[in-house]
């Protein structure tokens, strides 16, 4: 039978086993907590999840890249200049001669060609990035070629904006990879998907060593790289929950931690071991207004929603630090984006809009959301907020993807909606925000108006304009008049932009955060 | 002859509880109102590559239909292949699944090593404050949220008082040094001879499995000393004791020897119960195992990794029901 002193030392026997337990990473080795249950593949190709496309962004060079700086400047990467035909279809990509893979075999045109061909044949998510420029699997071959190892050339349907071809392919699925490996890891006619899905055969910085879906994933240093990156080693661990990231990082166990919560944030800063960056995200967080209930077709019903919202009480309240105030449809750090917020909380002003429309009593409304937060406690916020004005809303609370289900099937009245631009030109949220030209259930564009069953022939026509508009400083100010009319008569009240936050433990540099996940960089990374 | 019988009768009722498992999960995958297409595809498809691969999937066939395709691709052991990892799911499986069962079994170790003899000890000292002290253990034990006390945990043990390691399966410089040949670390580090990596390996399962296994140690030892208690006051044991046994044989031969048998059901279905994958805890010690896989795939709509994982639940389930059976007719000599 056991006896008390034997269960008195069960603590200290554990102690004495374990003995203190030191924790720090190795010095040429950089940790980062992170979520990345969303990595579904790491083949540029393919990937389009956040994780992914970060990840690919560090492991693949494209031909080129806009400046962190200004990103309405574009910069050569694999492509040392570019020029376009008189009637802008046909582009001709002088490929530099210095650049190799991580194999040391050296980066041609034929790699380039067949990376942007795979985009298209494959026809994985991303696909369409690249495919929007008329090619085809039957086309692809013959409209993206390499004329010699250094000369690429690019026939495009027909003339486009200059800068919008170029951000498309400074996307991560414009990554380029070695055509000889990957091709020896083809199965099937997969055009090695497969494997890439786990592996890399790139010229970015970075090299996939390893990667377990949900656990982590390893990146050695490229050391064919003109400036491969000073730490050897890149871990990127999932870790679910914000707490155990902060305590991670506190004890030396992480370098970086990059999803911690509000509270979390507070933390880190006011501890001068860390470092805590912040950088506006192209991610916004937005209510959608489904036009085919009545109340909703009616633009004095839309604008009185979105003057019932208070736009920074839900930031300093609720989201403070990891979002902030935004209602143009352009995020912070994209070429035209807007930071006008011509809308406040004025439930008044709701009130007498509502009336103005027919609804002297307010009007009843259901109201879809996520139950994660923050999406829940926004609603409960709306909720409240827009009681005051005479709106009264139900609220559905669900697992997100059955919100989207809802949504994309326009079964619902309001509902809480995320976007995130897919590339870095204006055309990639106009697109979805403005352009609607079927709106009948059998269309094959269902873009973010589709989902509101609200179609504005003036809006869908300047958008499809503005996309094809050389001259830069006039598209600018198209797509700025957009988002103003946009916010004046269109079914969404943009309320949020995400900030991007990470943690770094001092004297960690050369991370940095970008607006879209592939423009987050690992590059320079380094401790001290 | 009638043990064969009972035994073949315990193997028959193996296939018929796991084609109802099937029907009922793959029904369940079927009615819950998400578009498992927008898992592949992702929301921003194209409607031609939305419409392509719901008709690849089968989506667009009736629903026995579906069924009868489903179980014939179970039948050739294809599972299916998960959105969320890009694997097949039974590849998963075999990497999520030996997580779990090597942290449930090191959990389940605690939980009876410690919780069987608190429960006799409770038992044989009832009233005493020894009694009450490990009563208010076992029921802050079982009605503390996991979560918290894994978290406490983390904070006591890993933050403060830094003897334990940080959460992870393994440490940073040990990770990818030993090939998975089973996929439990601690016997594939054994295999490889990598005894650094094996004590490392150790370290890491020692937190994760006691939180596991204190929550767990608290239901056993509670149900042990009910056991305990009534046994203590049947009439074998006086018979015992008036025939001038000693303390300890009276109570672990004979009164402890007549509640074996219900105490291996509560012990089995504990360990089925931690097989299963303690979410929570593999969450906030960021351990690979099969309640984490379930719960993103359930959250990403991977439904082909959803069925998967419940079959294998179920199946552990199954499997330890029928030992628990076998083990009866080992235990109870009523039953032989």
């Amino acid at each position: 039978m056991p006896t008390r002193r034997a269960l008195l030392a069960t603590p200290l026997i554990w102690a004495s086993a374990f003995g203190p337990v030191l924790a720090e990473t190795p010095r040429d080795t950089v940790v980062m907590a992170k979520r990345i249950d969303d990595i579904i593949s790491l083949d540029p190709q393919e990937s389009f999840e956040y994780s992914g496309s970060e990840i690919c962004g560090n492991v693949y060079d494209k031909l080129v890249n806009p400046s962190d700086e200004d990103p309405t400047r574009i910069d050569p990467m694999l492509a040392e200049s570019w020029s376009a035909s008189e009637d802008g279809r046909t582009w001709t990509f002088r490929l530099r001669g210095d650049r190799r893979f991580a194999s040391g075999a050296p980066v041609t045109a034929e790699d380039a060609a067949f990376s942007l061909q795979r985009a298209v044949i494959l026809n994985k998510s991303p696909g369409f990035i690249i495919a929007q420029f008329g090619f085809t699997r039957d086309n692809v071959a013959d409209r993206i070629r390499a004329t010699d190892d250094r000369t690429l050339v690019i026939e495009i349907a027909e003339r486009q904006a200059p800068t919008f071809l170029l951000y498309c392919l400074s996307a991560s699925v414009g990554g380029v990879v070695e055509k000889r490996v990957v091709l020896s890891h083809a199965v099937g006619g997969d055009l090695g998907n497969g494997w890439l899905r786990t592996n890399s055969a790139g010229s970015g910085p970075w090299v996939v060593r390893s990667a377990r879906a949900s656990e982590a994933v390893m990146l050695d240093a490229n050391p064919a790289h003109p400036q491969p990156p000073r730490a050897r080693r890149l871990v990127i661990r999932h870790v679910a929950d914000p707490a155990v990231q902060l305590l991670l990082l506190q004890r030396g166990d992480a370098d970086i931690a990059r999803d911690l919560l509000p509270e979390g944030v507070r933390t880190a800063r006011a501890d001068p071991r860390f470092e805590v960056l912040s950088e506006p995200k192209a991610s916004l967080v937005l209510l959608s207004m489904n036009t085919r209930h009545p109340a909703l077709a009616r633009p004095e019903v839309r604008e009185a929603l979105r003057w019932a919202i208070d736009y920074r009480g839900i930031e300093a309240n609720l989201v403070a630090d990891t979002y902030r105030a935004h209602q143009a449809f352009l995020p912070v750090g994209f070429p035209a984006a807007m930071t006008d917020t011509p809308y406040r909380y004025d439930p008044a002003r709701a009130r007498a809009l509502l009336a103005g429309a027919g609804f002297p009593d307010g009007i009843d409304l259901t109201f879809d959301h996520a139950s994660s937060s923050p999406r829940a406690e926004i609603a409960q916020a709306l909720q409240a907020q827009m009681r005051e004005a005479g709106i009264r809303l139900t609220l559905q609370a669900a697992e997100g993807r059955q919100v989207l289900t809802k949504v994309r099937a326009r079964q619902y009245q309001l509902a809480i909606s995320l976007w995130g631009s897919d590339y870095l030109d204006p055309h990639s949220n106009a697109q979805t925000f403005c352009v609607n030209d079927d709106n009948s259930d059998a269309s094959t564009n269902r873009t973010s108006a589709w989902n509101c069953a609200w179609a504005d022939a003036d809006l869908t026509a300047r958008a499809l304009a503005a996309v094809k508009e050389a001259d830069a400083a006039r598209r600018v100010a198209e797509y700025q008049a957009m988002q103003r009319d946009l916010m004046a008569r269109g079914p969404f009240a943009i309320m949020l932009q995400e900030i991007g936050i990470a943690a770094l433990r001092r004297p960690l540099a050369g991370f940095r955060q970008g607006p879209l996940s592939d423009r987050t960089s690992y590059a320079p990374i380094a401790k001290g | 002859m009638s043990r064969i019988r009972a035994l073949a009768a315990a193997l028959a009722s193996v296939p018929i509880t796991l084609f109802g498992l099937i029907l009922i999960t793959f029904l369940i995958g079927r009615v819950v109102p998400i578009d498992p297409v927008l898992a592949i595809v992702g929301d921003r498809a194209p409607q031609d590559v939305v419409a392509r691969t719901r008709l690849e999937l089968g989506l667009d066939r009736p629903l026995p239909e579906q069924f009868i395709r489903y179980v014939g691709q179970l039948a050739h052991g294809d599972f299916g292949r998960s959105v969320m990892t890009s694997n097949s799911v039974g590849t998963d499986i075999a990497r999520f699944f030996p997580a779990t069962l090597e942290l449930a079994t090191a959990a389940l170790l605690i939980a009876v090593l410690l919780g069987v003899p608190l429960g006799v000890y409770a038992a044989v000292r009832q009233g005493r404050w020894v009694d009450t002290v490990i009563r208010v253990v076992c029921l802050s034990g079982h009605s503390i949220p996991i979560f918290v006390l894994a978290l406490l945990a983390l904070l006591v043990f890993y933050a403060t008082l830094q003897w334990a390691p940080g959460p992870g399966r393994q440490s940073v410089v040990f990770d990818g040094m030993v090939d998975q040949r089973t996929g439990l670390l601690l016997l594939d580090c054994a295999l490889a001879g990598e005894w650094e990596a094996f004590w490392d390996a150790l370290k890491q399962i020692a937190l994760p499995a006691l939180v596991l296994g204190l929550s767990n140690m608290a239901y056993i030892a509670r149900m042990t000393r009910a056991f305990m208690l009534e046994s203590l006051q049947g009439e074998f044991v006086i018979t015992a004791k008036a025939k001038g046994l000693s303390a300890a044989a009276v109570v672990w031969r004979h009164a402890f020897g007549n509640i074996l048998v219900r105490l291996l059901t509560v012990i089995v279905l504990t360990y089925a119960g931690l097989l299963e994958g303690a979410v929570l805890t593999e969450t906030i010690f960021s351990w690979p195992g099969l309640g984490q896989y379930l719960t993103g795939s359930l959250l990403n709509a991977d439904m082909n990794a959803v069925l998967g994982a419940t079959l294998v639940v179920g199946l552990t389930y199954v499997v330890l029901n029928l030992f628990s059976d076998l083990m009866y007719r080992v235990l109870d000599p009523r039953v032989r």
